[in-house]
């Protein structure tokens, strides 16, 4: 009977119910769905890299560093010689080395030029390795392997013919027209910046700028393609390098040498550390937000509670008869809890639903916009708790009309002030 | 032990009250009603009706003096205790808006034995049984209160203030909102459920022409004294 007063009283005052399911609905989905983002662009964030040990680069500062290693964002300083390079990986305590050539790109994407190590060793998420969706990796100087989005924003198929441009502006006006690479691979969605990346060989980055100078093309000098394969292709520098050591122990000792390396002035990073302190400067941004949404939710709940009072005064009948019939004051106190509660309630479950639709319909285009890679598993522990922080919150608002009116009841008794 | 004849329906003595700022007081020496006999109370607007009628129904405890339903100590209860007490013996109808508009008839009339803690299924049996005798057929009993006629829905009160089997009916000028003829049809419909049911009705209103229903009447100007506001 309690739950039926509860109900058919909502149903009675549905108008002003509406607009507090309504409103209560939106600021819940907003604080849930921007909970999720968070979590989501975190570890979506923090698995960009993973297995790499070291990532070297010249002298800067970590941020730096990481952010156009791993994130293309920015661009190097300086870049660090091939021998250095083939110096320092020599060490005993190195697995794997991946050299990275950037500083080209290709319609807005960065081009990234490394060897096929790249494709045996790079790992993402927890530890999950680079998958060629079609095709095959480079072999030939011209050959290109792009990452999933590129080729899907851009339309390219195995076979086709793209062409390069000096610089990272989305518009160039220089571009390596006379040297047209050949899309040979297509790798699988990672997730991360990797599908923003068209990748070529060192000897490709290498080739394309023979007869450039000082960032622009030499007049008189163009080479061919046929004409560059004569020439010795190996790169005389590269951006930076991701490392693989044997054992992670030497994780200090091997960055502390690398840093005091002789020949030339380096850097080097654990991806994990840099991460971690990118995402705390991000972080400040995230808690913002939550703290927004925050008093989105209160500022809607308050609402409910302000209707409520409101409508307190037309009710005045109502507890009156309730109260007639032999309800204890205790009755109509819950009543109104009941009623918050079921208001509430319907509030969290329209809004998980609104943010899943949302969601379902926005995870392609954030995907392809911002690389964020947004599951639909909203409901997950945070979510509960926040669910019962709401209800919690909700039912402490709610003793306000609830102690109303228990003290009204008390205090005019049976009769009905009109 | 109180079911026993014996017992009076009600039972007062040297019941006093009066606020705590007021010059009003309101003194009821002494009042027996046995079960199956009905009182009348008349008074005008401001004469203390609603403060006996609180008293009585257990919402407001006298300053003084002693009060027993059914053999229950009133005066001495905790509100709690006074409420389910109110639950169970002592059935109210107003002068009119009796129902919770958004239940159904059957629900309005329900409510009682809700509060009284009594076995569903019986009591929707019993509230059937007691529409129907009380003029209110099968096809209301599912519409919204408000679709009733104000007769009809002073019965549906009628029927929720009996359902729990009470010792008390208490009416505050139920028959105010109705024309002459429904208010006959009306106190005969009201008196006869209640001696069906074996149960005291109190009643109270300004319209002399009715104390012809009824064994005793009680003038509240002889209890009230101090100022009266009009």
């Amino acid at each position: 009977m309690l739950m039926k007063l509860a109900r058919l009283s909502l149903w009675n005052r549905r108008g002003t119910v509406l607009m507090t399911w309504l409103s209560l609905t939106i600021s819940i989905a907003l604080l849930l769905g921007i909970d999720h983002l968070r979590t989501e662009a975190k570890s979506s964030f923090t698995s960009t890299v993973s297995g790499t040990d070291l990532i070297v680069g010249a002298r800067s500062g970590q941020l730096n560093l990481l952010l156009y290693s791993v994130f293309r964002i920015g661009n190097a300083t300086a870049n660090i010689s091939w021998p250095s390079y083939q110096r320092i990986i020599k060490h005993p305590q190195i697995d794997w080395a991946i050299p990275i050539s950037l500083g080209d790109s290709h319609r807005g994407y960065r081009v990234m030029g490394t060897n096929t190590d790249y494709f045996s060793h790079y790992r993402y998420a927890n530890s999950q390795p680079l998958v060629l969706a079609q095709g095959k990796p480079f072999e030939q100087v011209f050959d290109t392997v792009l990452g999933a989005e590129v080729a899907q924003k851009l339309g390219y198929k195995l076979g086709e013919q793209i062409e390069l441009s000096h610089g990272v502006g989305a518009v160039s006006f220089s571009q390596h027209k006379d040297k047209p690479f050949t899309v040979v691979g297509i790798l699988a969605r990672t997730g991360t910046p990797v599908d923003q990346t068209v990748h070529v060989s060192l000897e490709a980055i290498e080739a394309i700028h023979l007869d450039w100078q000082q960032g622009a093309p030499m007049p008189g000098r163009q080479l061919s393609s046929e004409q560059t394969l004569q020439h010795d292709l190996t790169p005389k520098s590269i951006t930076a390098f991701m490392v693989g050591l044997k054992s992670r122990m030497a994780t200090f000792t091997l960055q502390r040498q690398i840093n005091e390396f002789k020949n030339e002035p380096l850097t080097a990073i654990l991806p994990g550390v840099a991460l971690a302190e990118l995402w705390q400067m991000l972080g400040m941004v995230e808690n913002l937000l939550l703290l927004i949404s925050l008093l989105v939710l209160l500022a809607a709940l308050v609402g409910m509670i302000t209707t409520l009072l409101a409508s307190m005064k037309e009710r005045q009948r109502e507890m009156a008869i309730l109260r007639a019939a032999g309800a204890h004051p205790w009755y109509l106190f819950v009543l109104i809890q009941l009623e918050v509660l079921l208001v509430t309630l319907l509030s969290m479950l329209s809004a998980a639903a609104l943010l899943f639709i949302s969601l379902y319909l926005l995870q392609d285009k954030l995907a392809a916009d911002f690389g964020l890679f947004i599951s639909l598993h909203i409901v997950k522990l945070t979510t509960l708790y926040w669910a019962g922080a709401i209800l919690l919150l909700s039912a402490v608002l709610a003793t306000i009309p609830g102690v109303l009116a228990y003290r009204k009841a008390l205090a005019d008794g049976l009769t009905i002030r009109l | 032990m109180t079911d026993k004849p014996k017992i009076p329906a009600i039972d007062l003595k040297q019941l006093q009250f009066y606020y705590q700022n007021g010059g009003w007081q309101l003194n009821l020496p002494e009042l027996t009603l046995h079960c199956g006999q009905h009182l009348f109370v008349r008074g005008a607007s401001g004469s203390g009706k609603t403060t006996l009628l609180n008293l009585l129904c257990g919402i407001t405890r006298p300053v003084s003096g002693e009060l027993y339903v059914n053999g229950q100590p009133l005066h001495q209860l905790s509100s709690s205790a006074r409420d389910s007490l109110r639950a169970k013996y002592i059935g109210v109808v107003f002068q009119q808006l009796n129902l919770i508009p958004y239940l159904s008839v059957l629900d309005n009339t329900l409510l009682s034995s809700h509060f009284a803690g009594q076995n569903k299924t019986d009591s929707v049996n019993r509230a059937k049984t007691l529409l129907q005798r009380l003029g209110l057929q099968q096809d209301l009993w599912h519409k919204p209160a408000t679709n009733l006629s104000v007769g009809q829905q002073q019965r549906v009160a009628i029927a929720r203030a009996l359902l729990p089997k009470p010792t008390l009916l208490i009416a505050d000028e139920p028959t105010s909102a109705l024309d002459s003829d429904n208010r006959d049809a009306f106190m005969r419909v009201m008196l006869a459920e209640a001696d069906a049911n074996g149960c005291t009705v109190i009643f109270v209103s300004h319209d002399q022409s009715l104390t012809r229903y009824f064994h005793y009447q009680l003038d509240m100007q002889q209890l009230a004294t101090g100022v009266q506001p009009c």
